[in-house]
């Protein structure tokens, strides 16, 4: 491995790792709390923000574009309170609504608008665009300690480096009350936790992951590392704590593993075309998961044998 | 104004100097989760150092009374002190007991992580759990016979287990007035002794001790006190006086057949 790797794999592999993990770190306490869909639901609300940051500067800007989807994330969670009080309806179906209608006028805002001439498609949304995250500047693994060309990473890597930092911070410093709320949640409010409000902070930091993560690498596997890695790292132990470490090594398992299999795999049964580092880290960490519910030490019915 | 005027009030003046220290104080409370009033306009005071049964038939919103008291749902109306200050600001002297099946005993935990869970107080957002810590969730534990089972994984326990377990948080919140929402559902005769006696004797140390409870033959030799209600109040106090035929009638209405009253120990008509 060599300056072809710095240059061309380094740093797409490690966005789509810290991508994972940042999404796999919330993921753990939604799949607890069986909100684990709200991942796939918020990469689907982020459209109409996304679509709206567009027509509003008229260019494909990043920021502009995560501001615009961290604004419908959260209008899509005011929204989905305001219909489950309102309507008297369980949040499952509130948030189906939502999540559906906002969709809806996403794909409507960007049928009517004028967008085909810029890179905002369904395949971009879908897979992103994690093989074009190169490192251009870099001629080597020397180049990690040459500040010129470590100030041509792309900026996609810092982006969801600082996201992750945030989302860790989050995870570790309410640790507590967020595993006490997600297991008992009458006893945290009866601690003086504020269960609603700490509830609503989740899903605004699993927001940002996923929108960060939207931005670098598609929707795609911001589902699947919502959902798979926590799944998957349940099953390997009992305890909170490690089974949020085996989500985070699941995570990163899933990015490397993913990206060279769709980088050289189809090389290696014959095949011409390399296929989406996406869609193949998104694989890999299915492919764990069924392992995981297979041979996992805490599998149902491995349990009873203990 | 004479002073003579001032006597007819002599009652309320006491009640409510009582009510004003009393563990746990509620007047005019209404909730309501819908149209329907879950609970309306109940007053009710409870004796310091007593052991209290919330009696009432399904729905009647025993539950939905001891989640207002504790902040937990919020009411339409009414005013809840504990010890004589708002609950917020009493939260450190009152451990809460849910009813079991609210949660889910699918959670990555161990026995001994749900007892520490009492002591979230003590330990806040990072404080380390400490080896004083862990001595004394497993003192918790002992006291009600789970010594042995500290590091099972809390799915893997019976029904009856899984109450002792909650039992053990409850006590290692070391609070002054203890709420059970119905801590004798689904065990068997074992633990509920275990567990009778492990609140008489919170009792005996002078803690004061709700519990809601379903088992009418029992009321009288578990309980000191009892409040029954039916959405709304229909009496409160000591067991001997209120715990009547008449009052259970009113409670449970044609549900409960008046022999089964007669036949109930402490139920005079
Ligand atoms: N979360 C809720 N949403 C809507 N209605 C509720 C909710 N919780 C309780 N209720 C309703 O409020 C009323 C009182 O319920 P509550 O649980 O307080 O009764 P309970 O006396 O504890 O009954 P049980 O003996 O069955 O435990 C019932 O009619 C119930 O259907
Ligand atoms: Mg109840």
């Amino acid at each position: 491995m060599g300056a072809d790797f710095v240059t061309l794999s380094l740093t797409p592999i490690l966005i789509g790792a810290l991508a994972a993990v940042a999404c796999a770190l919330p993921g753990n306490f939604l799949v607890l709390r069986r909100q684990a869909l709200i991942g796939d639901a918020i990469s689907h609300v982020v459209l109409p923000g996304i679509v709206v940051a567009f027509l509003i500067t008229g260019a494909v800007a990043t920021l502009p574009m995560i501001l615009g989807a961290a604004c419908a994330a959260l209008v899509a969670v005011a929204l989905i309170e305001a219909v489950r009080r309102l309507g008297r309806i369980e949040p499952g179906a509130a948030m189906g609504v939502v999540f559906t209608a906002m969709f809806a006028g996403g794909v409507l805002l960007l049928e009517q608008s004028d967008t085909s001439s810029v890179h905002l498609d369904v395949e971009h949304a879908l897979y992103g665009n994690l093989e074009s995250l190169i490192w251009l500047d870099a001629s080597g693994w020397g180049s990690l300690t040459d500040p010129v060309a470590l100030a041509g990473l792309p900026p996609e890597l810092g982006r969801i480096a600082l996201t992750l930092v945030a989302v860790a911070l989050f995870t570790g410093i309410f640790w507590r009350p967020l595993a006490l709320s997600t297991f008992d949640e009458g006893f945290a409010r009866s601690l003086g936790i504020r269960t609603g409000a700490l509830g609503l902070a989740l899903v605004v930091v699993s927001a940002l992951a996923a929108v960060a993560a939207f931005d670098a690498v598609g929707s795609i596997i911001v589902i699947a590392m919502f959902i798979c890695p926590p799944a998957a790292a349940r099953l390997m132990t009992d305890r909170l704590g490690a089974q949020v470490g085996w989500s985070v090594v699941f995570a990163i398992l899933s990015a490397i593993l993913g990206y060279v299999l769709a980088g050289y795999g189809p090389g290696w049964f014959g095949l011409g075309a390399s296929v989406s580092a996406a869609g193949m880290i998104a694989t890999v960490s299915g492919v764990i998961l069924a392992l995981a519910a297979v041979f996992g030490p805490r599998r149902r019915g491995a349990i009873v044998a203990t | 104004m004479s002073a003579l005027s001032l006597v007819p009030n002599a009652d309320r003046v006491a009640a409510d100097a009582a009510a004003l220290r009393a563990p746990l104080a509620i007047r005019g409370l209404t909730v309501s989760y819908g149209q329907q009033p879950a609970v309306f306009s109940v007053d009710m005071t409870l004796r310091a150092g007593a052991m209290t049964a919330i009696v009432g038939p399904n729905g009647a919103g025993k539950s939905t009374l001891m989640k207002a008291a504790l902040g937990i749902v919020t009411p339409l109306s009414g005013r809840i002190t504990a010890f004589g200050a708002p609950v917020e600001l009493q939260r450190h002297r009152i451990a809460y007991v849910p009813q079991r099946a609210s949660v889910d005993w699918d959670f990555p935990a161990r026995v001994i992580d749900v007892v520490l869970m009492g002591m979230y107080r003590d330990l806040g957002l990072l404080g380390r759990v400490r080896a004083h810590h862990r001595d004394f969730a497993r003192d918790c534990l002992d006291r009600v016979g789970m010594t042995d089972f500290a590091d099972r994984q809390i799915g893997q326990l019976s029904g009856g287990q899984q109450q002792r377990v909650f039992l053990a948080r409850a006590l290692a919140q070391n609070a002054d007035l203890y709420m059970l929402d119905e801590p004798f559902a689904g065990v068997d005769a074992a633990t509920e002794k275990a567990i009778i006696a492990v609140l008489k004797g919170l009792r005996d140390e002078g803690r004061t001790v709700l519990v809601v409870h379903h088992d009418l033959a029992t009321v009288a030799e578990y309980f000191d006190d009892v409040l029954l209600i039916a959405t709304r109040k229909v009496a409160e106090g000591p067991v001997t006086q209120v715990f009547t035929a008449d009052n259970l009638q009113a409670t449970y209405g044609g549900r409960l057949a008046t022999q089964q009253i007669d036949r109930l120990p402490g139920a005079g008509a």
